[in-house]
């Protein structure tokens, strides 16, 4: 599939800085547009401190970001983010419906209500995450993955060119973990964003992945998934051993030990 | 003794007379201004998780209304120096919830400190202290009014201003910042609002019962509607009905007028909770919106789908485990 489009992400020998601590240097990478791309790497490795580079939110201390063709700034629309922790975040105080109104007006002056057309992108993307009939409950009173579903549609509601989650698998169960994936997966097949998405584990992602950022050394580094579920590129990144495994179906699975 | 005590609580023949007098209509405009402010305020105070600090900042008030009795200035003025500058201080040092506990809770015992200290300086009788902590909303003055009214007035245009972006980064903070929400400023608007609500509050129901009235009608309101427009009207109706009620009482039985508002209000609460924790037990959630325990339904399974479904996903779970 050859792309005409320019990168979503690139970094030129980027570097971030953090209280007087590097978090990663000499980033020098490319996210092609279309893709849907894991960002994996050990504890403190910095992958969510490339989202917050990516949405603008933390500056690089060297080298240059371009984000969509431009450098990044707050509260480009283009972006959908679902940051970590979301659904631990948000009390009993909000129905799922409200929440992804915000995500389309949230940052809307004054009382105006919401347009009829408005009205119906919200209810098609409810639609569109399967989200549609726990729309007028709770927040709290929905399960995790209905809450993550909800996430999702809040970031794509505006439509955006590229959407960041992170860590959207923790904390769900093994069946939930597939409903996400296949929801993202859909996602990037039918709406055309490009996906990246900070994950600890691999296995659920991998039939949907294609490429992976990993923070190797300090460095980020960009890869197709193919070169990425390695035995010794994944020893290596996580100091433990980790073994790949080919099912008759034709899935890898990454194992420790 | 108790006889005394009920014959002092007992019914008043002329409580007609009372509630149409000149300082009754006084208590009743400044008593709704102040339920129309914190219902206005009620929701995000609660989403905010700033109900400490909400309670923290009518103490914080305290010295504000002794230091102003001291220097003989308007008790508004002092108080609303002090919660102003409290709100201020709170909003720029504690930004995360564990950090705001301990910012709050310390500003206020210094600022309680303060109070101690004006109070042992003044003069002025035992009673001008009881009315900064108690409240006593029979002695609003006209001017107070003219106040209350404005600031009700200001408080009212700023929020419909606010409102959108102030609920996202009331909910949704990390998801409001990335989309260029100023979460910062609207910390620092809010809690300027909260403190100027808690100046006019703490001259009704006093700096030790104002949680009743700025935080109760909102929570009990939460209880039966998450929609924050309907948060906001519901809140606001709640603190006008226990305010009026509560006006027409003390004068039927000549009790503390702050007294017979926060019950109102408590059992406003009280009775929402109830009822909506019922009602969400009974799974009618959906049509009430009550708050409450998951619906019984087991969560749907397949999503309905309006696209392709995504690559068949491995059924083989046993092989995810290390």
């Amino acid at each position: 599939m050859t792309d005409p489009a320019p990168p979503v992400v690139v970094l030129r020998s980027a570097a971030v800085v953090r209280g007087g601590r590097t978090i990663w240097e000499n980033g020098q990478l490319e996210i092609p547009r279309g893709s849907l791309v894991v960002v994996i790497g050990p504890n403190g490795s910095g992958k969510t401190t490339l989202l917050q580079v990516v949405l603008g939110l933390l500056p690089l201390a060297r080298g240059t970001v371009e984000v969509l063709g431009a450098p990044p700034r707050r509260g480009d629309a283009r972006i959908g983010y679902v940051p970590q922790n979301y659904t631990a975040t948000i009390g009993d105080a909000v129905r799922a419906r409200d929440l992804v109104a915000l995500g389309l007006a949230g940052r809307r002056w004054g009382l105006g209500r919401l347009r009829a057309e408005e009205r119906e992108l919200i209810e098609a993307t409810l639609d569109s995450v399967g989200a549609a009939e726990f729309a007028d409950r709770r927040m709290s009173s929905l399960s995790g993955g209905q809450q993550q579903r909800v996430a999702i549609a809040q970031a794509l509601v505006s439509r955006p060119e590229l959407l960041l989650l992170d860590e959207p698998l923790a904390n769900l169960d093994v069946r939930n973990q597939q409903e996400v994936v296949d929801l993202l997966a859909r996602v990037h097949e039918t709406l055309d964003t490009t996906v990246l998405l900070v994950a600890h584990d691999l296995n659920p992602l991998l039939s949907v992945l294609t490429g992976a950022v990993y923070l190797l050394d300090g460095h980020p580094h960009y890869a197709a998934i193919g070169d990425v579920v390695d035995e010794g590129l994944l020893t290596h990144l996580y100091g433990t051993r980790i073994r790949v495994v080919r099912t008759p179906q034709g899935d890898m699975f990454t194992r420790s030990g | 003794m108790a006889g005394a005590v009920l014959a002092e609580i007992g019914y008043q023949s002329n409580w007609v007379e009372v509630l149409t007098a000149g300082f009754m209509r006084s208590a009743i405009i400044g008593g709704v201004l102040v339920a129309v402010a914190a219902g206005m305020l009620g929701y995000f105070v609660i989403v905010r998780r700033h109900a400490f600090a909400a309670h923290a900042l009518a103490h914080i008030g305290f010295p504000g209304a002794t230091g102003a009795l001291l220097i003989g200035v308007p008790v508004t003025a002092g108080l609303a120096v002090f919660t102003v500058g409290g709100a201020v201080a709170i909003s720029l040092l504690g930004r995360r919830l564990a950090e705001r506990e301990v910012v709050t809770g310390t500003v206020l015992a210094f600022a309680t400190g303060l109070g101690v200290l004006f109070n042992s300086m003044s003069t002025s009788s035992a009673n001008s202290v009881t009315n900064v902590l108690f409240g006593n909303l029979l002695a609003i003055s006209t001017k107070q009014l003219w106040t209350f009214g404005l600031l009700t007035a200001a408080l009212a245009v700023v929020l419909a201003v606010v409102a959108r972006p102030l609920v996202f980064a009331s909910v949704n903070p990390d998801v409001a910042e990335a989309r260029g929400v100023p979460v910062r400023i609207l910390n620092v608007v809010f809690m300027v609002a909260l403190a100027l609500v808690i100046t006019m509050a703490v001259q009704v129901v006093g700096t030790l019962l104002l949680f009743g009235l700025v935080v109760t009608p909102s929570a009990a309101a939460l209880a039966v509607t998450a929609r924050p427009a309907a948060v906001a009207v519901l809140s606001t109706a709640f603190g006008i009905a226990s305010v009026l009620l509560g006006l027409l009482l003390a004068a039927m039985f000549n009790l503390p007028p702050s007294f017979v508002i926060i019950a109102l209000s408590f059992a406003l609460w009280l009775a929402a909770i109830v009822v909506c924790r019922d009602r969400a037990q009974a799974d009618a959630a959906p049509a009430t919106g009550c708050a409450g325990a998951p619906s019984s339904a087991p969560p749907a399974p397949a999503p309905t789908v309006v696209v392709p479904a995504g690559p068949a996903a491995p059924t083989g779970d046993e092989a995810h485990r290390h």
